[in-house]
């Protein structure tokens, strides 16, 4: 499975992983829904260190589309709602 | 749903409605390869803009650096002259320096990580441009327009999540250079003002003015003071001789020599 961690690139993770990281993605949904920022922030910390501690990074010339795509390190609440908006950050 | 999913999901709805839009397939690999291009132009121009914002950072650091040690030595001279309104001026002074100081290095390490990103985001988007310039030649010159849609799908997908990535990283890193800016602007301005002390403008230092006029007086004080400690560490090796020697009687009018430089001492530092 192909994740990408915004600002750093794309990660090769084995599928097994899946249900650790699930588990941890919803960790990050339960403070973002109490709207406890100092949770959301410890939650994604942990999530992108596991991906990176479990994902071996995709070559520069690879094509393919990310099956997951995760906020980059530092994100705010804020900034992912902003993400989240249909004319938001994302360019083009 | 899941923050991960809803993130990926606005990713690829972004690309499809891009896809929607072109008539033609193959028409898409060129736009889009256009785009590329343009996007690989402006990373590298963040990537030079960021390193400018992070000189002029390193820059400002250095004059705040010696500015901080000039102060400190102008409170020792201040101190050592009797002067602890002065001292405690220059410290004050100091202190305000040291505080910018702090501030410029968080923002310092924050712009390196910054120019470290898009760097390798830089980096990576080469790589993929490349990797789809040569797979569009060969989607259009290997497959009809329906047989290539599938193909031209996936690696548009691909390019176009990347692009998306790399957009929303130059913002990232603009919006940190922009802030830098303003407060590089405001440093300079303190320091234009004299609020901040500028190592440049010596002659507005007016601590260093008091202590330049205190100077000349100061000077004959110092080389008094030297003067007054080689004698008196002239005379001290006698005594050690005279307390080490065998003989009865020279043991006996040690004491008193060695208490004679001792005095003499004690009177000049009183003065």
């Amino acid at each position: 499975m192909i994740v990408r961690i915004l600002g750093e690139g794309q990660l090769e993770v084995d599928d097994s992983a899946v249900a650790e990281l699930n588990a941890l993605d919803s960790q990050l949904e339960a403070a973002a829904d109490r709207n406890d920022e100092a949770a959301f922030a410890a939650a994604l910390e942990t999530l992108l260190s596991r991906v990176r501690a479990l994902g071996r990074p995709l070559e520069d010339a690879a094509l393919e589309p990310s099956e997951l795509i995760l906020p980059q390190d530092g994100a705010t609440m804020a900034d992912v709602r902003k993400l989240l908006t249909d004319d938001g950050l994302i360019p083009g | 749903m899941s923050v991960m999913k809803r993130v990926t999901l606005i990713f690829r709805s972004k690309a499809n409605k891009a896809l929607d839009r072109m008539e033609d397939p193959r028409e898409t690999l060129d736009y889009s390869y256009q785009t590329q291009l343009e996007l690989l132009q402006k990373v590298r121009r963040g990537v030079a803009d960021v390193a400018t914002s992070r000189k002029r950072v390193e820059l400002q650091m250095n004059q705040l650096e010696q500015s901080s040690t000039k102060l400190d030595k102008q409170a020792r001279d201040a101190l050592s002259a009797g002067r602890e309104d002065l001292a405690r001026e220059a410290l004050s002074r100091k202190s305000g320096v040291q505080g910018q100081l702090t501030d410029l290095q968080t923002q310092y390490t924050s712009l390196q990580g910054e120019e470290e990103k898009l760097t390798a985001a830089s980096q990576r988007l080469q790589a993929k441009v490349d990797a789809f310039r040569t797979k569009k030649e060969t989607i259009k010159a290997t497959y009809t327009a329906a047989e290539a849609q599938t193909r031209i799908n996936e690696a548009f997908t691909g390019i176009s999540e990347e692009m998306g990535d790399v957009g929303m990283a130059i913002q990232r890193a603009e919006d940190k250079t922009e802030q830098m800016r303003a407060r590089a602007g405001a440093i300079d301005e303190l320091m234009a003002s004299g609020a901040l002390d500028d190592v440049v403008s010596g002659p507005r230092d007016d601590i260093q003015a008091e202590l330049d006029r205190m100077g000349t007086s100061q000077d004959v004080d110092g080389e008094l003071a030297r003067m007054k400690a080689e004698l008196a560490q002239g005379s001290a090796p006698r005594e050690l001789e005279g307390s080490a020697g065998p003989a009865g009687a020279e043991q006996a009018e040690a004491p008193a020599t060695a208490a004679q430089p001792a005095d003499r001492q004690q009177a000049g530092e009183g003065q």
